[in-house]
């Protein structure tokens, strides 16, 4: 079996079907666990007191809003290159996600820094790639709505997303590039030493499973509707014909 | 409830819009694929017969 089967948009829709109440259940066993867990039981951390809870939702977020546009990426690349449509759907679909999940990382980000930087906001490297990356998936959105084709649509977006992709991997990366901003570095580290408490890991891992699983969830259920949506444009545009 | 002290409006914040924002798109998703849906199986059953 090939994976390009699931570029069939009746294959997606009938395979996708069968998956999704599980990936449904399975999200909200993750966050309802992980959030409830992070929330309720863990302890205060010495530095940071109570806002280190933030930590459950504002990490999670954080790596979506970065993962989803590098899946947008990839299924943009395959457009261009193979010109199946359930991809370039596909990253229409992951959009609004992303950008819902870039905004939550900016505003958790935001809560967090104001007590413990003393400012809402500063210009560091990797608050500002966030905020070009949230622009970016407006910008993204809106050329989808601005064209009528949807393969000049799909085209045009594709190479806007090639553009942002710069700033996704940026956002990953600035606090290494640049030493001089206030974000702190990666909360999660292969390096025992550097890697934050067990009491903090665990659920907060479960809370990323959590967000990747609602992320595939979203964009299983959105794709859908963009294939019944192009379709329902094609049958509309030929009833106008006849 | 957990006593979160004098950081209680950063973190309820916080949760409160991460609640908001996800459930927005998760609704949003949901009602827009049942419209999309239901508009297609009628124009659909309007062709087959």
């Amino acid at each position: 079996m090939s994976l390009w089967e699931y570029a069939n948009p009746v294959k997606f829709i009938r395979t996708t079907d069968k998956v999704l109440p599980w990936v449904w259940a399975l999200t909200g066993i993750c966050l309802l666990t992980g959030l409830v867990w992070g929330f309720f039981f863990t302890p205060d951390d010495f530095r940071q007191g109570s806002t280190v809870k933030i930590i459950y939702i504002h990490v999670p977020s954080a790596l979506m809003a970065i993962n989803a546009w590098l899946m947008m990426l990839v299924a943009s690349l395959i457009w261009i290159v193979r010109r199946h449509h359930v991809s370039a759907l596909a990253a229409r679909a992951a959009a609004p996600v992303g950008a819902v999940m870039t905004m939550i990382a900016l505003a958790t980000g935001a809560f967090w820094g104001q007590p413990m930087w003393g400012t809402w906001w500063a210009w560091d490297p990797r608050l500002t790639s966030f905020l070009i990356l949230f622009l970016f998936y407006l910008g993204y959105m809106a050329l989808w709505e601005a064209i009528e084709n949807d393969d000049t649509a799909a085209d045009l977006t594709s190479i806007l997303c090639l553009v942002g992709s710069v700033f996704a991997v940026l956002s990953r990366y600035a606090v290494n590039f640049w030493n001089q901003g206030l974000h702190q570095g990666a909360t999660l580290s292969l390096d025992k030493e550097e890697n934050i408490s067990d009491v903090f890991w665990l659920p907060l891992l479960v809370c990323i499973a959590g967000f990747v699983l609602l992320f595939i969830a979203l964009v299983f259920l959105r794709t859908q509707t963009e294939i019944r949506a192009r379709r329902t444009r094609a049958l509309l545009a030929r009833e106008g014909q006849a | 409830m957990p006593e979160l002290g004098k950081y209680a409006f950063a973190v309820l914040s916080s949760y409160g819009v991460t609640i908001v924002l996800l459930s927005v798109i998760v609704l949003a998703s949901v009602r827009r694929a049942r419209k999309v849906r239901a508009a297609l199986d009628e124009i659909e059953s309007r062709r087959g017969s």
